[in-house]
């Protein structure tokens, strides 16, 4: 919402003092900076510092990475940018926002892919790299003399920048280190603490050397000075005074810490994009508490050694996205069967089949929760935040091995590279998994010994005299010997599909974020729910009557939402994945978590949905729940092949 | 087991485990059905190693020898059609105090689950593997499985199978990091017995195929062998492998000296070319087994972990 949350107009700094150089400084509620290369040049490395350093000085922040389609996209193309947005503001921030306030990229092409997908407006101010302009190749020169009077009449205020020529002063090769010199021009422009970004800087970069650190960190002093001398203004973000201890970091992260947090000991994986990061988080890390991670040879195998460990007393996690999900079911379905706690992250990209392998979609919620055959009661979290993908990993091991059903925890691929400052966590014992109990078993109590009210019982470990059992995926009694009389089958599946009741009598009902009753009510799960509020929020502010309600339990439901939607006129949910428009009829395919609320609320459960591979901006939720009000506006809602999308 | 001790004190050990502690259901195999061989033999050598029955954990996958960890009185896990492998390697990865026994056969190992028998393989972990090979699906009702014999008619190819088959000990020889391969007959139980036993005491995964009877099915299958013995070459070296006594070599006369650490004189004698081998083909205990790695960090307490936990948010403080 950059234009939105700009607050008063600019004005000059009396205090500025040196630095300022006469500059005028804007005090801004917000800014969205983009870095964009080719790929290969640093730019992300250049955002992720930018965005640190933000959060470190107590903005609210969000980076999204920007990612070519192809490892090695061709040099210079449209198609190729890569590079980190950074959404930095006084407030929280939750999600990637509208169009950037400000852009700097490292050619002329790079930009019209980012102007493809409407993350440049007019007033945009673009820095841009000024060599191609003196390039022996008259195509090249031709090309940004072009692209140049382009931009102009796009509107964009551009600010040609030597980047290379200035990086050349110091380093021989400047491919090598133009993004910490655009790291040091940011910094001057937004009042970044120096002495803060070089101890970044030596922490990042310290295992290459002190001669290296010290060359970056006089790219960063160059591109600061530069900007100083020769940039007309600066935007300070103001920040609102916290004393919480707090740390930033990305999703597949936190996941990874969630793991070693939990005291998992064993993460189980085979390669899948986007959720292999967590791995090499784990690869590289796990062993400091003790893990380990084991590449198995493909997904089955994968989830079965988890299953293995886990049924030997030391629960263990699998990562994986939805082509490894779809891999996974049998094992699943043994996992509930036989009651082995497990836990499975499926970080989703878009589907069906490889799909769009780098991109979000929320297209695998029905098939977390029903993909198995057979009837196969499995627990569904979903985390809206990169907190909560810290947390929800402790919560998760817990709930599997208290009540023995599999956990699927249903991140995607924006929470999986989204950055975000969040409340430091704080390990404790009651978050680890207990050690393997060697005491004997008493071998009167079955290894099935369900609670009928409940459907509970405790499982005895391999190494427990007493308790030896057969584990078998065939219908069994509760002494685990295999039966196919019909009443055991039916008890069988009571026992499993009452613990999943169990567990919904203990959680709450969600929180409605704004008033609770109104015209609409939007309901969301997971990585959208940041943009979901902010739409809700801006909304409020012009007056309509509008709430919104995130899902984190999605098998079994949190409870009591029939009684909370019948306080609304009109209730529909806002997802990344494919409905139909109301307009198909009876026959309309309905977004995922619709569907699910329609069948067990039979509350008309409205949708709208999209698959732009790509986050939902907040206006673009807007606009579709103006088209619910009462009094719906002229303006027109976005279908998936028009949404402006930003990242 | 009781004793006296050098101060004639009766020695008497917390517990003294009998055939009958390592016995459950009653095995509901078909008669002269080989598995029983091998159950018989297992339930022995568990008796004579005194394996206390908590530590001992029999996975197993799918089919009519899947059945096995049900007639054991131990931990065991009876889990999907081809993955016993992963299941198996997963218990023992942080559970080395566990004695893990894998119980697949010729569809479960060699059809469905074969990219996790190469790579188990390849893992040596300390895992004995017995692979039951009746050359059939016995439990589905008479299906080719990849040993069937080429031309041998089944319910899905009745007018014989139309492609070679595998021989797992060919495939097992051809992988890197392979640590101990054998073969054995569910017929002459003291082999069996002396292979299983090696095959325990192996640090690292033996690979046992057992050549078994499916009367059912397969009725005939072995008939040659059974009746001509000499076809078998039994495979004799200077202790380091699976010992060849008198009533062994009573029944079967072919003996062929092997060194078990000649890969390829062990590759050779898989494939038939002197008899169907019958004793250790190849024994590296050499090889690298990722069970010394998967133990990593294991018993790392919990102060400790919180400790490290701390250090690793620092790296992400703000």
């Amino acid at each position: 919402m950059g234009d939105g949350t700009e607050r008063g107009t600019p004005e000059t700094n009396g205090q500025g003092g040196n630095a300022n150089h006469g500059a005028l400084v804007h005090e801004v509620a917000e800014h969205i900076v983009e870095i964009i290369s080719d790929s290969g040049e640093g730019a992300q490395t250049a955002g992720q510092l930018f965005g640190t350093v933000s959060a470190r000085m107590g903005n609210g922040v969000w980076t999204v990475e920007i990612i070519p389609a192809e490892i090695e996209p061709p040099y210079r193309s449209r198609a190729g940018a890569s590079g980190n947005r950074i959404r930095v503001a006084t407030r929280p921030v939750t999600n990637m926002g509208e169009a950037a306030d400000v852009v700097v990229a490292f050619n002329e092409q790079v930009p019209y892919s980012r102007i493809d997908v409407g993350a440049l407006k007019p007033g945009t101010l673009l820095f841009l790299e000024s060599e191609w302009a003196n390039s022996p190749d008259p195509l090249i020169r031709e090309a940004y003399a072009t692209a140049l009077v382009d931009f102009q009449d796009r509107g964009y205020e551009v600010v040609e920048v030597p980047m290379q020529q200035e990086c050349l002063r110091l380093v021989e090769d400047p491919k090598r280190g133009k993004n910490i010199w655009i790291l040091g021009l940011l910094c001057a422009l937004y009042e970044r603490d120096l002495a803060l970004v070089e101890t970044l800087i030596e922490r990042k970069l310290g295992r290459k050397g002190a001669a290296v650190v010290q060359a970056n960190q006089g790219l960063l002093r160059a591109g600061y000075d530069w900007a100083t001398h020769n940039v007309d203004r600066r935007f300070r973000v103001p920040v609102e005074g916290t004393d919480a201890d707090r740390v930033v970091m990305n999703g597949n992260e936190a996941l990874a810490l969630g793991v070693m947090s939990a005291g998992i000991e064993v993460c189980s994986m085979y390669p899948i994009t986007p959720a292999t990061s967590v791995s090499h988080y784990l690869a590289a890390r796990f062993g400091q508490v003790g893990g380990i991670v084991h590449q198995a040879e493909d997904e089955i195998a994968a989830i079965g050694f988890a299953i293995g460990a886990s049924y030997a007393g030391k629960t263990a996690v699998t990562v994986t996205s939805g082509p490894g999900l779809a891999l996974k079911t049998e094992f699943i379905g043994l996992a509930t069967m036989a009651e082995i706690p497990l836990v499975i992250i499926d970080v989703q990209r878009g589907g069906p089949s490889t799909g769009l392998p780098t991109r979000v979609e929320q297209g695998d919620l029905l098939a977390a929760i029903f993909g198995q055959p057979g009837d196969t009661p499995v627990i569904v979290l979903a985390p809206s935040s990169i907190e909560e993908c810290f947390h929800f990993v402790i919560t998760a091991r817990k709930l599997t091995e208290t009540f023995r059903v599999p956990v699927i925890l249903l991140t995607d691929a924006s929470l999986a590279t989204a950055q975000q400052p969040f409340l430091r966590p704080s390990p404790c014992q009651q978050w680890l998994a207990p050690p393997v109990d060697p005491s004997p078993w008493d071998p009167e109590v079955p290894p099935y010994a369900w609670d009928p009210e409940t459907g509970l019982s405790q499982r005895p470990l391999p190494g427990q005299r007493g308790g030896e059992y057969v584990v078998t995926g065939l219908a069994h009694d509760e002494e685990s010997h295999v039966a196919y009389e019909s009443k055991v089958n039916q008890r069988g599946l009571a026992m499993r599909r009452r613990k999943l009741e169990t567990l919904r009598s203990s959680l709450r009902t969600p929180t409605i974020h704004g008033d609770d009753e109104g015209d609409v009510l939007v309901v969301g799960w997971g990585s959208t729910r940041g943009a979901i509020e902010e739409a809700v929020d801006v909304m409020r502010e012009q007056g309509n009557k509008v709430s919104c309600l995130t899902l984190r339990f999605l098998s079994p439901m949190e409870p009591g939402l029939t009684e909370i939607f019948g306080r609304f006129r009109r209730v529909m949910t806002v997802e990344i994945n494919y409905s139909d428009p109301p307009s198909a009829g009876e026959g309309r395919t309905y977004a995922q978590l619709a569907w699910l609320l329609r069948a067990q609320t039979l509350v008309d459960v409205d949708c709208w949905s999209c698959v732009p591979g790509v986050p939902l901006p907040p206006r673009v939720i807007a606009a579709a729940i103006r088209e619910r009000l009462p009094d719906p506006t002229a303006e027109p809602s976005f279908d998936g092949e028009n949404v402006p999308c930003t990242v | 087991m009781h004793g006296l001790t050098q101060d004639w004190e009766v020695q008497e050990p917390d517990r003294c485990l009998v055939l009958e502690d390592y016995e459950s259901l009653k095995p509901r195999w078909c008669p002269g059905c080989g598995d029983h061989a091998v159950l018989g033999a297992l339930q022995r050598l568990s008796r004579d190693l005194q394996l206390p029955p908590e530590k001992v954990v029999i996975v197993s996958g799918i089919g009519c020898s899947s059945r096995f960890p049900h007639y054991m009185k131990t931990y065991g896990f009876h889990g999907l059609h081809g993955r016993p492998l992963p299941i198996a390697s997963g218990v023992l990865s942080r559970r080395p105090d566990l004695h893990v026994f894998v119980v697949t056969g010729d569809g479960d190992c060699c059809a469905i689950g074969t990219a996790h028998w190469i790579h188990a393989v390849r893992h040596n972990m300390n895992l004995t593997v017995l692979l039951f090979d009746n050359n059939i699906y016995g439990l589905t009702k008479m299906q080719s499985s990849p040993t069937t014999p080429w031309g041998s008619a089944s319910n899905t190819h009745p007018t014989g199978v139309p492609v070679a088959p595998i021989n797992p000990l060919e495939v097992t020889l051809g992988i890197g990091n392979a640590s101990f391969v054998a073969q054995t007959l569910d017929w002459s139980p003291p082999h069996l017995y002396a292979t299983l036993k090696a095959a325990h005491a192996h640090d690292g995964l033996s690979f046992v195929r057992i050549l078994q009877r499916c009367p059912h099915f397969m009725r005939d299958r072995w008939d040659e062998l059974q009746n001509e013995a000499e076809r078998v070459a039994v495979l004799e070296d200077d202790g380091m492998g699976i010992p060849v006594g008198d009533p062994v070599r009573r029944l079967f006369p072919h003996i062929v000296p092997h060194d078990p650490t000649d890969l390829g004189r062990g590759r050779h004698l898989a494939t038939g070319a002197e008899g169907i081998p019958m004793g250790l083909l190849y024994c590296n205990p050499d090889s690298p087994r990722y069970d010394q790695v998967t133990i990593q960090g294991l018993g790392m307490s919990a102060d400790d972990k919180l400790r490290a936990m701390s250090a690793e948010l620092d790296r992400f403080a703000l």
